[in-house]
């Protein structure tokens, strides 16, 4: 495996008697954009809090960057960026301040830091609004300073949870061009998303996950093609017999 | 630890305090507001707590009449005695709050006495003297109880049991007023009291600070990054302080037009910023035990009650009244700032150093134990 890389072994995350995340496995190759399509509750954003050290697992590990998550957060920290399902951002500071505070808690050299505010803001459409406090932003705005502030530190593997929900048409555009942009520049991405269409424009391979377990794996093109299928809906009906979206 | 980080959160935090209007009242405007009413509610005063005073007695004239003198204050249930060889020690004892007053007894005390005695209706034969009476400026009660008390027992060495009053008298009391006139309104004894009031309220704005960071998913985020906790923590305990030396600022500022003389040196006066700035750290260590035990900020809101209200009934306005404030930090801010402000105590007086090393255990304590329950039990819910 490369160095920025994911590896996930036989993880299982159970909350009393419930089973979040039931024997994940998969590998996600350096420069790859790997997205974990499921339905709400399919144990996505577990999996991502497990390879983040945000939860600690019940049993397996996973490795991300080649440090194991159990024994290596700290540097797996410095080499990663978290963009979480609720945008979370201070209302009081403006949306420029947000993304400047990340950046100096990542240690971001403040010329860089700088420049690449700029860029970033630049790229998701939001120069102007940067000078507003970010608790007067509409919801799509909140979402696209989110990514920035996630990706400030321009971090070799990027954790994108659900950043397109919710979102406006004109802001998921702006997301997904983001999210190419990495992909472009080499970047590690796991992408969680219920939203069948943006897997297919997004994703070199799809994991298809229900009840925490990885039920299919493989390009987009490959499932629809291995299950017979239009789209990956239609995968994930005809190996569950339900929609993702209910 | 990275300072650009600790630096990073604590110019979050600074904006927080003027930019969100609940913390800027909470900062600021509320420990004022509240001072000032409970200023109005005890400031009337109403007796709370002893009903005996210690009081100093330097006999330097040893003659029969200053013996019935002080017999007659012993017999008093109002007053215990203790004795001084001389002035200096007593007023060391009195800056420090040992004792409630210190009455010195002139060497012709008895000369005087018997001077009356020889032509009582003629004053130009009496030999003339004067009992000097100092009081706890420090104690609103005593200031007010005392002096009364001690003329009356004068009167009756003099002039015997029934005696209440007389128009013309060889001896006179020092007037406590002469001696310490600045420090005679209600507003000058509650000031010390109104600075360590209005740090106790950081325990609130802490708790509130991190269960709202904690709901909003704020904490985690920062946690996503290298960031560590004791950087989170600190830069959290560097803004409230920060955020207590300008409550100390402004209420000085106000006390001061509305009258307040300090009788500090420089030295008192950092020294009294100093002992803010511990009980700011210790409301850090109290809002982080509070934030742990709550799961969202209003709860966080009621849980910092806990925390301010024995901190501001026992240890501010009233201290020195009950045994209970002895357990709370206020208090000893309080006194030590009582001795240092209103006394003119040095900062190298037996109370004012207990107080501190007090405090600075105290702060210890509770530092250590809120990171720890914090880190235990506040970050996740």
């Amino acid at each position: 495996m490369k160095q920025n890389g994911i590896k996930v072994q036989n993880l299982f995350k159970k909350f009393g008697d419930f089973t979040a995340v039931n024997d994940l496995s998969f590998e996600v190759k350096s420069g790859e954009l790997f997205g974990l399509l499921g339905p709400n509750g399919a144990g996505k954003t577990t999996a991502i809090s497990i390879m983040t050290g945000l939860l600690e697992p019940t049993s397996g590990t996973a490795f991300v960057g080649g440090f194991d998550i159990k024994s290596h957060i700290n540097e797996i920290r410095k080499l990663i960026g978290v963009c979480p399902q609720e945008p979370a951002f201070y209302p009081y500071l403006t949306g420029r301040e947000n993304v400047e505070l990340f950046g100096n808690l990542h240690n971001v050299p403040k010329k860089v830091l700088k420049q690449r505010t700029e860029e970033l803001l630049e790229l998701v459409g939001l120069v102007e609004g940067a000078t507003r406090r970010a608790g007067n932003y509409s919801g799509g705005m909140i979402r696209r300073i989110s990514l920035v502030m996630a990706l400030i530190n321009d971090p070799e593997i990027a954790f994108l949870d659900e950043p397109t929900v919710a979102m406006d048409p004109q802001s998921r555009r702006a997301t997904w061009g983001f999210v190419k942009n990495l992909k472009e520049r080499n970047k590690t991405v796991i992408l969680t998303t219920h939203y069948i269409e943006e897997a297919e424009a997004l994703c070199d391979r799809v994991g298809i996950i229900d009840e925490g377990k990885i039920i299919a794996l493989n390009t987009p093109q490959a499932l629809m093609q291995e299950h017979n299928a239009n789209d990956l809906e239609g995968v994930f009906l005809k190996i569950t017999g339900k929609k993702i979206r209910e | 630890m990275n300072i650009r980080r600790i630096n990073a959160l604590l110019n979050k935090e600074i904006k927080s305090l003027y930019r969100v209007p609940a913390t800027l009242f909470l900062a600021i405007l509320f420990p004022i507001v509240l001072t000032g009413a409970f200023g109005l509610a005890f400031g009337g005063g109403s007796a709370i707590g002893n009903s005996t005073y210690t009081v100093g007695i330097v006999d330097l004239d040893n003659t029969v009449w200053s013996e019935y003198f002080i017999g007659n204050i012993s017999e008093n249930e109002v007053f215990v005695n203790t004795s001084y060889s001389d002035s200096e020690t007593g007023e060391n004892d009195l800056a420090q709050g040992k004792i409630s007053a210190l009455i010195v007894i002139p060497t012709d005390f008895g000369a005087s006495i018997d001077s009356y005695w020889l032509n009582s209706t003629n004053p130009s034969t009496w030999t003339n003297v004067t009992v000097e009476l100092f009081v706890d400026q420090g104690s609103l009660i005593a200031s007010s109880a005392i002096p009364p008390l001690i003329q009356q027992l004068l009167f009756t060495t003099l002039y015997g049991e029934s005696a209440t009053n007389a128009p013309q008298s060889p001896i006179r009391l020092g007037n406590p007023a002469e001696v310490d006139s600045e420090h005679t309104t209600q507003f000058d004894l509650m000031a010390p009291g109104m600075f360590a009031f209005a740090a106790i309220f950081i325990t609130m704005i802490v708790a509130d600070a991190f269960t709202e960071q904690r709901s909003k998913g704020l904490l985690r985020r920062i946690q996503l990054t290298p960031t560590s906790p004791s950087e989170v923590i600190l830069s959290s305990m560097l803004a409230n302080m920060a955020t207590a030396i300008l409550q100390v600022g402004i209420v000085f500022a106000v006390a001061s037009l509305l009258g307040f003389k300090s009788q500090a040196e420089l030295t008192g006066l950092l020294l009294s910023f100093i002992m803010v700035m511990l009980l700011a750290l210790i409301s850090v260590g109290f809002g982080l035990i509070a934030a742990s035990l709550a799961k969202t900020p209003g709860a966080a809101t009621g849980i910092s009650f806990i925390f301010i209200l024995p901190q501001m009934f026992f240890g501010t306005f009233v201290p020195g009244s009950s045994d209970i404030g002895q357990l709370v930090p206020s208090y000893y801010v309080t006194d030590a700032l009582t001795s240092i402000l209103l006394r003119g105590a040095a900062i190298t007086s037996e109370t004012v150093i207990y107080d501190l090393l007090v405090l600075i255990v105290y702060c210890i304590v509770v530092i250590i134990v809120g990171i720890g329950i914090f880190a235990k039990f506040g970050r996740e819910k």
